[in-house]
Parts: structure tokens; sequence; C-alpha cells
């Protein structure tokens, strides 16, 4: 399968790969999919007191369409505020990374993780 | 060196298709089914040989899918169709090749009705014969393009039509048509085609099936997956890619190819008669091949003649190289209502690009010579 | 990506073609060698050369399986020859009885072939390896009725290279009066085989997995005691009326060479491959969390087929984008499934989605295997650091406790 360059720059270049603390209060952790499905995406948002997503990471088992999906939107998510980033739609993260029709399951399961997290921010106000 | 007028059997590779085809057989092995970069190169090959077919006969990339030859492609056609529908009726040409009458015999083992249509003296199949012959099981039904041993070409349009006005489906064997005369699978409304590369100066061992992706057939081969499904088995990559130039080049040098082939057939037959005037071209009627004549010089038997030049280095043929371990008469020409006798004397000589002016008269002269000798022996007679 | 060509270690997936075979193919093309004759052309030299050449790339495979040529049938590759056999078989007997049995490992053009038979009113029962990969032979004895008229077992499989007891199937067959099939295009060169020893009935063969052309293969007809076919491609009787179609010449004869070099490298090549292959696991073996699938006794020396825990397939693969290697079968490997092999042997699907198979063949070195450590070591780091199935392990978690958000 031949990969988009934009796939192919996060892949070699993850943006944020890590872990925060998911005790934290500020903290919103989504962890979507499923070993046996062949990925698994865990994205952390750090909301500050304005509502607004400060950083975000990931880490992601998966394809590199899955590792991009997830690198991407890790990107996308800083800055807005929880309303903004509910809005990110996979068919936006599919057309950014030109991905293939067989690979547009990864983009749904980064828009997933976005929803995840931000649920389990506000289930811990 | 012999002189090669046997093109109909089989064609010898152009040197421009090897030139394609040695780098697969060599670094680029991949399998095209393979996710890493050998593999993603074999695909493109595949795939750009898929558009160089289809561009020959005026088809979609979508609509070609790779077979091991003609004799695949038919039966994948023949019943891939019926194995996909309830069992009705199938209708074939009477002077078709052994590759559709076995497949449809088969289907009549299996409780299909099978009709065959009636000619013309000149081996033409008609629409109105056609028509005569399409009954209300008629579902299926597969003529060829041009026939392999008169060169005698179908009408294929006018067939195609009378078959859409009765819900028949049309597949054709185009195999000895393509590349030879203009085949044009879209504007020709059949909906299922057999080509194959060998007799197009292309590698043996390569064919495709040539039908619309929305049409449903069940796979002669299963399992792998390849070909949209419709044929699995790891793809023949050097010999598509070789396929595909072929095809190309085929198409490129039509117009140039059917003159030079025409030139030489029509002299040779213009000689032929000169010399031996008894002697009897089969479809001389009709709309032929460019490169095909078949012809017959009572009262000599084929096989003897064609042995003798053999001899002395020209390879002719009795008609089907697929056939000829049988020594059954010609079916085309009993078709055409040839007495036993005279198709007993057949024989076919079948130019390629490659033949000359000179080796018509090479074998005009042998073919006198041999004809003067064998009667003088008195020898092998089609009336003895 | 580099423009450099990664090195090859898919040698189950395809072969490069022996540069000895490619010459001796080339010389049955064009016209200059004059040898591109149509074989059943009976009139003139040209189809006669070409037939004397097939004859004795007919002899050249027939003496591999301890055959004799004229139970040999020419095809375009395992895929049809698997396609005839199941078929051919299940049509001609299907009046006496209709059950056949395989296994749940064999390759996909067995198992969509007997799909296929199940839709035409056959029963197929698809046998469960044991956890190596082996088919158990009271497991397959207790599957056999009296409608059971095929037993089709794979030789070598294309995913994890264990090599089945045909032997011992053989006689369970042949004491059964059942026919036996063995795809063995995994296997060919790569094993002895003797199908008078081995009691096999049908066996088919490719020549693109062992340094010959894509495009051909073959189908071994038992004749004494005779086994029959109901033909798949009608027309013109070639192959004695089993499978019609113009021969490919070059192609033939390029199978029969590289069989004839198959035979007479086989004892070298596989000493020199294990070799290499054993170098090669030694290399990896001490990653944290790896896993050999298949049994590493009953093995070709060619394939290494092995599971980097929390580490996915596809990623993996495009992390060694510098090595040609598969991860599953070729045949499959565009779809999402983890493989169906991995699967049937018991492998938890994190396991089968994260295998990759490693098959060595003549071309590859010391060095390539040297270099294919080192980057799995790297890479397999890498993405261990972004996989949160690894933090969760190095936690402690038993991931099989997890409730998983299916989608």
């Amino acid at each position: 399968m031949a990969y988009s360059d934009k796939v192919m720059d996060h892949y070699e270049n993850p943006r944020n790969v890590g872990n925060f603390d998911k005790d934290e209060k500020g903290v919103g952790t989504g962890m979507v999919g499923a070993p046996a499905c062949g990925d698994v995406m865990r994205l952390q948002i750090k909301v500050n007191e304005q509502g607004v997503i400060e950083d975000a990471c990931f880490k992601t088992y998966g394809c590199g369409s899955a590792i991009a999906s997830s690198s991407l939107v890790t990107e996308w998510v800083k800055g807005k505020t929880l309303d903004e980033a509910a809005t990110i739609k996979n068919s936006d993260i599919a057309e950014e990374l030109a991905l293939p029709p067989v690979k547009i399951h990864c983009s749904v399961l980064a828009e997933d993780a976005i929803k995840a997290a931000i649920t389990d921010y506000k289930n811990k106000q | 060196m012999t002189v090669y007028l046997d093109h109909n059997a089989t064609t010898p590779l152009d040197e421009r298709v090897l030139e394609v085809m040695l780098p697969h057989l060599r670094a680029s092995y991949g399998n095209p089914s393979s996710v890493h970069a050998l593999g993603r190169g074999a695909r493109a090959a595949v795939e750009q040989a898929r558009e160089q077919v289809a561009a020959l006969i005026s088809a979609h990339p979508s609509q070609v899918i790779f077979t091991s030859g003609g004799t695949e492609a038919n039966n994948a056609a023949i019943k891939g169709y019926a194995f996909a529908n309830k069992v009705a009726g199938v209708l074939i040409g009477p002077t078709e090749h052994a590759s559709v009458r076995g497949p449809v015999q088969s289907l009549g083992r299996q409780g299909w009705q099978v009709d065959v249509a009636n000619c013309d003296e000149n081996g033409v199949l008609s629409a109105s014969r056609l028509a005569g012959a399409v009954d209300i099981e008629t579902r299926l039904a597969s003529v060829m393009w041009a026939n392999n041993e008169t060169g005698v070409v179908n009408p294929m349009a006018e067939l195609a039509e009378l078959c859409g006005e009765r819900g028949v489906i049309l597949h054709t064997d185009a195999v000895q048509a393509a590349g030879k005369v203009t085949v044009d699978f879209t504007a020709s409304g059949v909906q299922l085609m057999s080509l194959s590369a060998h007799k197009l100066n292309g590698p043996k061992g390569v064919g495709a099936l040539i039908v619309d992706k929305a049409f449903t057939l069940e796979p002669l081969l299963h399992g792998g997956g390849q070909e949209r499904e419709r044929r699995g088995g790891t793809e023949n990559v050097a010999a598509i890619a070789g396929f595909g130039m072929a095809a190309q080049l085929a198409q490129a040098e039509l117009i140039e190819r059917q003159q030079h082939t025409l030139g030489l057939r029509d002299y040779f037959e213009q000689r032929l008669i000169e010399r031996l005037p008894q002697s009897v071209v089969f479809g001389a009627g009709a709309e032929r091949l460019p490169n095909t004549s078949f012809f017959a010089i009572p009262p000599l038997e084929g096989r003897t003649l064609i042995l003798a030049l053999d001899r002395v280095n020209f390879a002719v043929a009795s008609g089907s190289a697929c056939g000829s371990e049988q020594h059954e008469p010609s079916h085309v020409l009993r078709a055409m209502g040839v007495s036993n006798e005279l198709a007993h004397g057949a024989v076919r000589v079948s130019f390629g690009k490659d033949n000359s002016r000179a080796d018509v008269d090479g074998v005009i002269e042998a073919i006198t010579s041999q004809v003067k000798q064998l009667q003088g022996m008195g020898a092998a007679t089609a009336w003895t | 990506m580099s423009s450099k060509k990664p090195i090859y270690f898919d040698y189950s997936a395809t072969t490069p073609v022996d540069p000895r075979v490619a010459e001796k193919m080339c010389s049955f093309l064009t016209m200059d060698e004059g040898r591109f004759g149509n074989a059943a052309s009976r009139s003139h030299q040209y189809g006669w050369e070409a037939e004397q050449a097939i004859d004795e790339a007919r002899k050249n495979v027939a003496d591999l399986i301890g055959a004799d040529p004229k139970e040999i049938v020419w095809t375009s590759g395992a895929t049809e020859s698997d396609n005839l056999a199941i078929k051919g078989v299940a049509q001609f007997y299907k009046k006496k009885g209709n059950h056949i049995i395989t296994s749940k490992t064999e390759h996909k053009a067995v198992l969509d072939t007997c799909r296929q038979l199940e839709r035409e009113g056959f029963e197929v029962t698809y046998l469960d390896p044991e956890q190596n990969g082996l088919i158990g032979l009271a497991k397959l004895e207790a599957a056999m009725t009296d409608q059971t008229i095929l037993v089709s077992i794979m030789h070598v499989n294309n995913e994890i290279g264990v090599i089945q007891d045909i032997a011992a199937i053989g006689e369970l067959c042949r004491s059964k009066k059942i026919l036996l099939h063995v795809d063995a295009a995994q296997s060919c060169g790569k094993v002895a085989i003797d199908v008078e020893e081995m009691k096999i009935d049908l066996l088919s063969m490719s020549a693109h997995k062992i340094y010959g052309p894509k495009g051909m293969g073959a189908l071994y007809v038992r004749r004494k005691p005779r086994v029959r076919l109901e033909a798949q491609m009608h027309g013109g009787g070639h192959e004695r009326g089993m499978r019609s179609g113009t021969l490919a010449t070059h192609q033939i004869v390029g199978m029969g060479e590289a069989f004839r070099l198959a035979r007479e490298e086989m004892a070298s090549e596989n000493e020199r491959v294990r070799m290499l292959r054993d170098r090669l696991l030694d290399g990896l073996k001490d990653i944290e969390e790896v896993y050999v699938n298949g049994d590493l006794e009953n093995r070709v020396p060619h394939n290494l087929n092995i599971s980097f825990n929390f580490v996915e397939g596809e990623s993996l693969m495009m992390a060694l984008s510098d090595l040609a290697v598969s991860s599953g079968s070729a045949c499959t490997s565009a779809s999402l499934e983890p493989s169906y092999v991995l699967r049937a042997l018991g492998r938890s699907d994190e396991l089968a989605h994260s295998s990759i198979r490693f098959s060595i063949g003549r071309f590859t070195t010391e060095a390539d295997v040297d270099h294919a450590i080192k980057l799995c070591h790297d890479k397999i780091q890498k993405l261990r650091d972004l996989s949160p199935l690894w933090d969760m392990y190095k936690e402690g978690i038993d991931l099989s406790t997890v409730q998983w958000t299916a989608h």
C-alpha cells in the first residue's frame, strides 16, 4: 500500500507522543479501538480553566494511517475549546491525510478518540 | 532458416516485447499482491498492461481480466456465465474453436440446451441465421470474431444487436481478430470477449477476458482474490507486461501490418491460381483476416503437402494447431458444406509482420515443385 | 523512502527467476533462436522442437517428485492446479460421495475452491490444526466418513512454513480408499517429495516459488491406481484432455529448468538457508515479547514467522521498509483481517496482528540478515514507545481483562 506524503511525515515524525497523568483533574483520556481490530488509540488532552485545550498527546498501536491520524489530531485540538474540538470530523482527517478508502476507519477512530477524551474530562469535573 | 508461415498458430515474440518482459524475470520480480516496494512495482506493471490491452480493443481498463490465455478466457466466459445463472440454453457458431466447443459441451452434460447455428458457404454467420437459431431458452451465445482456419470475419455488431433484442448475452472469441483487424469492444456491443497474447507477437501463457465489472460471472479459478476477485492466482507479471507491449505495438502498427500482410496474401493467392489453377481458396467470397489463406490443391492430400514443405523449410499448417493431432477433416470446412475429399486437401498459410515477398515467391516455388513431385510419385492423394 | 532497493525477505511470496532459468526461457521466445513454435503444430519443425523441449521439462518436474512424466499436467500456476484437483475430483466422483476434508490453514486457492463446492452441495470439513500448526492424524481419521472422496492438505504452510507428515496422511487416506491432494507450492525444491512413498494422488506445484516464472504450475495426477478428473478448462484436448490451452513453451521450459536446478541444489541450499534463518532467529529472540509462530522442528529452513507483541504488523512493515517482508500471506495482505492461519493456531488477535514473515532464499546473504536484525531492534523499540499496549504491559495490566471499545 502506498502512503501519502503527509501520512509518511506523521509516521516518521509523530507529534506529541507521550502520557499525561490520567488521574489529574484537568486531563481527559480517550482510549478507543481494540487489539483484535489491529488498532488502539489513546488520546489525552490537558484543559485549562477557560475550557481551552492547552496540550495534547497520544500513543497508538496500529498501522501508519492510524498513527498519522492520531498524531494529526493532537496538533489540531491544541488551542481549541472543547466545543470546537468536538466538531472535528473524520472526513476532515481523511482528507488532510489523503487516506485511501480501506483506511477511512483510522480517521473514524481518531474522531472517536477526541470525543472519548472530552467525555472523560467532563465526567471528572 | 525456415520460413515461418503459420502465424495463426503462434507468432514469434517481438524483440520490443521481450525487452519489456526481461526486467520482470530478473530484478523486478515482486508478487503484485505484496505490500512492499517490489510488490508495488509489479502491480504497476500489471496495471499499465491493463491499460494497453484495453486501448487495443477500445475497452476500459477495469474491463480487462488477465488469464492464462485464450482457452482460459473462453472457458471463464462461458462457464463463468453459466455457473452464475440458472440452467438454460447456449448457442454457438458452427466454426468455433475447440476452447469454445469444449466448455459448451460440458454445459450440455450439466443440463444446458446446446444449439449450433448454421453458416453460409463462406463460413459467415449472419444475424438472420443467428436469429433462426435463437429460441426461448437461449441466454448465452458465443460467436468468434474471426475464424482461425479460414480467417473469415463475422458481422459482430449485427450479431450483438440481434442478441440485444432477444435478451441474449453475446461472447466473442476475438483471439485471431485482435491485432489483425479493428476490434472495438465497446462499439461492437458484445458483453464478453476473449483475447490471447501469443497470436499478436506477445508471449504464450497469457490472455484476457474482457467484461464489464458490473457483469456477474462466477470465477473459473477461486482463491487469492486477484483480478478484482474474478481470477485467482498470482499474476504472470512478465507475460502480462509483454502482452501490454504487444497490444500497444499491434495498435500502433495495425494499418501497416494489415497492408503488409494483405499484400502478401493477395500476391500469394494470385500466384497460386496462376501456377495451379485447380486450387480452391476457402472463404474467398467473404471478408477475411488480411493475413490468412486457407486453400486446397485437389487432388493432393493436405498433410502430405505440409510435411513435404516442412522438409524444404516452409512451416505451414493444416488448419487449427489444436486439432492437428486428429486426422479428421476440419469441422470449419464441414460447416461450410465443403466435401470431405476437398477438405482433406486443406492447407493454411498465415502471414506475419516479418514475412516478405521473397517468402511468398519461395513457398509458391516449393508448393509447385512438391505438387509435381508428389503427383509424379502418384502419392497420397485424397482419392486413394 | 530510500531509493535503494529493499533487501528481499519475501521468497515465500515469489522468487526472482534464476538467471540460468531466464536464459533458457529467452531462447524459446523470439524468432532469432527459431524455437517459438506451438507444440500442438504437428506439421513443422517449429512445433516438434517445442514439443521436445516440453517433454524434457515434464521429465524434470516429474523427477523432483518421483513421478512418471505422463502424470504431469501443465497449468497456469498452483491456484489453477488446486482448483483443477479439487473441483475435478469432486465433480468426477460425486456419485461416490459428497464429502471433502481440508484444514483451516490451507491456502486461499484451496479454501475458496472448497467454499464454492459447498455452494454446489458438497460438504466440507475444515480441520483445526494443533497449536504448532500440524494436523493431528486422529482428528483427520475421525472426520472421515463413507462419503469422503478427497482429503486436501498442504505440504508446507505458506505463512508459517510448517511441514505436515504427508506420508502418514497418505497411508491413512490410502487405507480408507480416499484420494489425497497435496498443495506443494511451498514445498517443491525445499522438502524431498516422493509421490509413491507418500501415497499422494494429486499434487499441486508452482514455478515462481522456486526461481521459475510466474504464471506456470503443474498438477501431478496419479495413473496407477488411476485418478480421474473432470476437466475445468475444455477445448483442444491438450494435456490428455485434463487441461486445454496452448502450452506456453518458454514458461514450461523455465519451470523444468527451475525444478532441475532445485533437485541438484536442494541439499546444499537448504543447509545454507537454515544457517541464515537460525542466525536471524538468534538475533531477534533477545527482544522482549517475541513469539515464533508454528513448529520450529517440522519447518522449512526458509521461513521465520515471528510476532513482536504490542507492535502492529502493518506499521512494523512500514518501519521496516528497507526490508521486503510480509505480514501474513501476500494474497490477503491488502485486507485488514489478521492472518487466518495464525488465528487457526489459537494465537491471540494481538499476536496475529503483530506477525511478520521473513522468508529467506537463494540470494540472501549474511550481511542482509545482520542488517535486518539491527533494523528490527531499532524500529521495534520506536514503535513500542508509541504503543499504548506496551505501556499497559509494562504497567502490569493483563490486556485480556481490558474492556475494549470494539468498532
